[in-house]
């Protein structure tokens, strides 16, 4: 080179990349999908990959023809979009549904307000609280799981073990169960251990920090605990309820979106409180059995305030 | 193992050059003795056209306080006081000089002997690291003595020295510790009785432990001083993280470290230190690091100043091919070069050479509030917020957001995975928020 | 019907006591302002640009009411046709100031000054100048990465793409003088536009001695004074080893533009030259 380049310091960078943090969220959410995959087979199958390739469609086309900017889809980020709101839907939802929610999530909830990075709600979730909300019937009724099966829209249905909770009078399946993922429920959320996989891969990876999942999983146990001990046949115990629903997917994977979350530890801790007490109140005291996205959503709208108010611990002070 | 508290990467550290021993770089026909060291005021040129100096010979007189002497630090003869390009391509004054020989000042003690007691009085000690012209050799170039003589009412506990060496690739203050050990603790002693503290701390990174079981051996001898071993993390080198490091104290913001009883000093400035007021030996030298991936052999190197960096350079094996970038200093803080025609300054501690590959910085991409760039911060700033609000000049918003504080250590540049150029626009923030309030304090005066 | 009642005498009640209570609010209040502020920002262009010197259009407004007499105030944009309006509206007299515009002093197009090194940090010329001189080998010179351009609420600056040198739209620009502020290298300067806009001015500010500017750029001023000896009208100055034309003295007799060795005189908008011969016999003349 004739000509000597100069920049201002640092001279080095780190090597880090949106690549390389996107595969890592894609790979921890793998085990999750696998046993979403066993459980509910092929419609699993067919609802993950519709919703994936319509994500990245989605979003290829709306730079390309209506942004008319640089395709960005290679970065991964609308690939774990689609993924995650396939997690969140039932396996024997109709597909075009699934490609709805992804128009919405990828077209309302993400690229009108500028692509990555900007989006104030989690477009994942804002997906699939748009489909809850138009599809009530089909959202919730949720297949039970039979290993390997190739029904899709004909699969036997069954209820929840929140839903349970909430009304009918079925027996509460056993912890076992629940921590395997042998229940009924959308396709990613089943398996407690498959996520927790999940989450320690990316804590590993140092993808995310563990303030917000630890605090809302706390948040969450100690809530419910009182509800619990203050009344046990009111209230289910806390175990149970960290382990079942949507918590512990939304949690690890759709809490911690960059994003929509709060910027420093402080902040995270108390966004983490809130989707815990929001996610509790919505479960026990609220229409919908389920409260996770709902709650993780009204946080989310909370983010700006929290980054504006709450700021990282000061060297000296 | 101590560390500093809040946030910190670690870069990889690339020591290539560690264990080199310390080899001397020949005297060229010519050096261009710079006036001006990067901080402080220039000094005043006492020499002119056609006079004839020694080595060690005063040639530029400090101009008021926070200003530094400049000695000669050849023999020959002056061929003109006049303006060199320095290192980012602007004119500074500079003294020019002709090589004839290699003829010291009678009063420079020139054996290898370790003077290990010191007779003067804390006065003379002074005056004598005053007159010599030394100056913080880690990079900031700030006069010694004004670090050493506390404002009134201000009293050090601790005196740390600064052997950290964070910056990648820099071996030269290891070197120097592992072959100048004795002469750096009794420097060490020196600086103890000027600030009249019991207790001295030397602060050294664990890549280095050669180095901590070197200099641990020798301090038994000395009481009151310790080696600190610390955990590797840039920036540990900052005053103000290796303060908190060591004594678990943090300077207040917009404070000095005598704020909470402590003076850093860099162990390059220590054996400096030594040589002026043992040997009456003036800063006329430095030892430097020349290093790079693609260097044949990486090395350490005892440089006069106002060698030009050409010469050192070509005395070491030249320019590697396919050179993209020349950093003056360490790849983390240190300027990049225009060229090598620039002459070697108090401050230089090495040259490192990167190939055009990783020269070039990548394109940088939306900010997707990872939120790593405040993870890493060590000063507890919010980088992101920073640029956005530099970029939109909200000057009010950064200095409430304390971009004042920002050590420009370049950790948040470094970490961001869009490759975003923070620290260019901070360092953009902080430069006119500090003329605001320059501005405000002289309205008010 | 009780009801009817009730709720139209509390919504009356309630509405009536307002009603008093900000009438009473807005006559203990009230701003008592000359009204001829209103009158006269009314009439000024609105741009806000601050070229005046004022904060705002209305902040000049404030400052031409008050002041005794207008010689000292002028709106940059809108000329002598805004200030002749507000002349009218306050029954004061004004004075005409001569149209002004903003002028880039730098020649230093990319094949007069060739790029030494290649600048990788943040296009911005404000972050380029605190980091070092510039990509080029002249340290006065313009760094091409648009400041002005930015700073401009006009669109009227614009870098050139090709010479990566700012060129001012004469039309546009209302030298309100923000680009002025904003170059760090101070390289605009305001000057009188002149009749049909003809200026001929020092496009350099290179203060180095005349070999060093050279070595850097082709067309950089070398300070050899040849154009202060073809002056007629004294309107040229030099001070370290740069020349400066003083546009109030200059009569745009063009002299120095032939006398400049190094083409770093300009003119700008004046007819192709005819007049080369009548030059050459002067010269022989002397």
């Amino acid at each position: 080179m004739d000509k000597l380049i100069i920049s201002p310091a640092p001279h080095i960078h780190g090597g880090d990349s949106i690549e390389k943090n996107m595969r890592g969220v894609i790979i921890a959410l793998i085990p999750a999908l696998l046993v979403g995959f066993y459980f509910f087979g092929l419609g699993a199958l067919i609802v993950t990959l519709v919703s994936v390739i319509s994500c990245v469609l989605f979003e290829y086309l709306i730079q390309r023809f209506l942004l008319k900017t640089e395709p960005t889809i290679t970065d991964g980020s609308a690939v774990i979009t689609g993924l995650l709101l396939a997690m969140n839907l039932p396996s024997n939802i109709p597909f075009w549904m699934v490609i709805l929610g992804a128009l919405f999530a990828i077209g309302v909830a993400k690229m009108s307000f500028g692509g990555l990075g900007n989006n104030p709600f989690n477009p994942a979730l804002a997906g699939r609280v748009f489909l809850l909300i138009s599809f009530p019937v089909a959202m919730t009724s949720w297949p039970v799981p039979s290993p390997l099966t190739t029904s899709y829209l004909d699969a036997q249905t069954g209820a929840t073990a929140l839903s349970i909770l909430q009304g009918s009078d079925l027996d509460i399946p056993a912890i076992t169960d629940l921590l395997i993922g042998k229940m009924g429920g959308s396709l990613g959320e089943i398996s407690a251990i498959a996520i927790l996989i999940g989450f320690i891969y990316l804590l590993v990876k140092k993808i995310i920090s563990w303030h917000i999942p630890i605090s809302i999983l706390v948040t969450v146990a100690l809530f419910t605990g009182i509800l619990h001990g203050s009344n046990p046949a009111a209230f289910a115990s806390p175990m149970f309820h960290l382990l079942t629903g949507g918590l512990l997917l939304g949690a690890v994977f759709m809490a911690t979106d960059y994003a929509t979350s709060p910027m420093n530890p402080r902040g995270m801790i108390i966004y983490g409180i809130g989707i815990g007490i929001i996610t509790v109140v919505i479960r026990e005291f609220g229409a919908y059995p389920e409260g996770v996205s709902f709650a993780i959503l009204i946080m989310n709208a909370f983010t700006p305030l929290i980054n504006k108010y709450v700021k990282p611990r000061r060297f000296s002070k | 193992m101590k560390t500093f508290r809040i946030g910190g990467i670690h870069p990889e550290e690339n020591k290539l050059s560690a264990g080199q021993r310390i080899k001397t770089i020949t005297l060229p026909e010519r050096v261009v003795i710079p006036l001006a060291h990067y901080s402080g005021r220039p000094s005043n040129a006492v020499v002119k056209r056609g006079d004839q100096v020694k080595v060690g010979q005063l040639i530029g007189k400090a101009d008021g306080y926070v200003s530094a002497n400049v000695h000669s630090s050849v023999s020959g003869k002056v061929a003109k006081v006049d303006v060199q390009l320095d290192a980012s391509g602007y004119k500074r004054p500079a003294v020019f000089i002709d090589v004839e020989g290699d003829e010291w000042l009678e009063t420079i003690d020139l054996t290898p002997d370790i003077e290990r007691k010191c007779h003067f009085s804390k006065e003379e000690i002074l005056t004598k690291i005053q007159s010599a012209g030394i100056v913080g050799l880690g990079g900031a170039t700030f006069p010694a003595h004004v670090k050493l003589s506390p404002p009134p009412g201000k009293k050090a506990e601790v005196l740390i020295i600064n052997a950290v060496e964070c910056e990648p690739y820099l071996t030269c203050d290891h070197q120097l510790m592992m072959e100048k050990g004795e002469e750096i603790l009794v420097g060490v002693t020196i600086l103890m009785k000027v600030l009249e503290v019991k207790k001295a701390v030397i602060g050294i990174e664990n890549n280095k432990k050669d180095a901590v079981e070197h200099l641990s051996k020798i301090a038994q001898s000395y009481p009151g001083i310790s080696v600190e071993p610390l955990k590797v993390r840039y920036p540990q080198g900052g005053e103000k993280q290796l303060i908190d490091a060591i004594l678990k104290r943090q300077v207040p913001s917009g404070k000095i470290p005598i704020e909470v009883g402590a003076v850093v000093m860099n162990v390059a400035t220590t054996f400096a230190v030594y040589e002026a007021v043992q040997k009456e030996k003036p800063l006329i030298e430095r030892v430097m690091t020349i290093s790079g991936k693609d260097v044949k052999k990486p090395g350490n190197y005892l440089v006069r100043l106002g060698v030009y960096l050409s010469e050192v350079v070509k005395q070491t094996g030249g320019v590697p091919k396919g050179t993209g970038k020349i950093i003056g200093g360490g790849p983390m803080m240190g300027r990049s070069l225009m060229n090598l025609d620039v002459p070697m300054a108090k401050g230089s501690a090495g040259i490192v050479f990167v190939n055009e590959k990783e020269a070039l910085r990548k394109k940088d991409k939306n900010c997707i509030r990872c939120a790593k760039c405040v993870t890493v911060c060590p000063m507890g700033l919010e980088p992101y917020l920073l640029m956005n609000q530099s970029e939109r000049e909200m000057w009010i918003e950064m200095e409430r957001n304390r971009v004042m504080d920002c050590i420009e250590c370049g950790s948040c540049s470094y970490t961001c995975p869009s490759n975003r150029p923070l620290l260019d626009y901070i360092r953009y923030g902080k430069s006119t928020v500090g003329l605001r309030i320059r501005k405000r304090q002289t309205e008010k005066v | 019907m009780n009801t009817i009642l009730i709720s139209i005498l509390i919504l009356g009640g309630t509405g009536i006591f307002l009603a008093v209570l900000i009438y009473y609010v807005s006559e203990k209040f009230k701003v008592i302002e000359d009204p001829r502020i209103d009158e006269v920002e009314a009439a000024l262009p609105a741009a806000n640009c601050g070229g005046c010197g004022f904060p705002g259009c209305r902040g000049f407004a404030v400052a031409c009411v008050e002041a005794d007499s207008l010689d000292h105030l002028n709106c940059t944009v809108g000329g002598i046709e805004t200030m002749g309006k507000v002349a009218s509206i306050l029954g004061k007299t004004v004075v005409e100031h001569a149209p002004t515009v903003a002028v880039v002093r730098c020649g230093g197009t990319c094949e007069h000054r060739p790029r030494m090194n290649e600048y990788d940090g943040v296009k911005h010329c404000f972050i380029a100048h605190n980091l070092y001189s510039g990509e080029t080998g002249c340290s006065w010179g313009c760094l091409g990465f648009g400041d002005c351009e930015l700073a401009c609420d006009f669109g009227a600056i614009k870098v050139n793409p090709v010479t990566k040198i700012p060129e001012v739209d004469e039309d546009k620009c209302t030298s309100c003088g923000a680009c002025v502020r904003a170059c760090p290298k101070n390289l605009i300067e305001i000057r009188k536009k002149g009749p049909k806009s003809r200026r001929v001015y020092v496009n350099c500010r290179n203060k180095e001695k005349g070999h060093i500017s050279r070595k850097a750029c082709n067309v950089s001023c070398i300070g050899c004074k040849k154009c202060i000896k073809v002056c007629p009208h004294e309107a040229i100055t030099i001070a370290e080893n740069l020349a400066f034309i003083h546009d109030d003295k200059c009569k745009l007799c063009r002299k120095c533009v032939e006398a400049c060795p190094t083409n770093a005189i300009v003119e700008l908008n004046f007819p192709p030259r005819k007049i080369k011969v009548e030059n050459a016999e002067l010269q022989h003349v002397e």
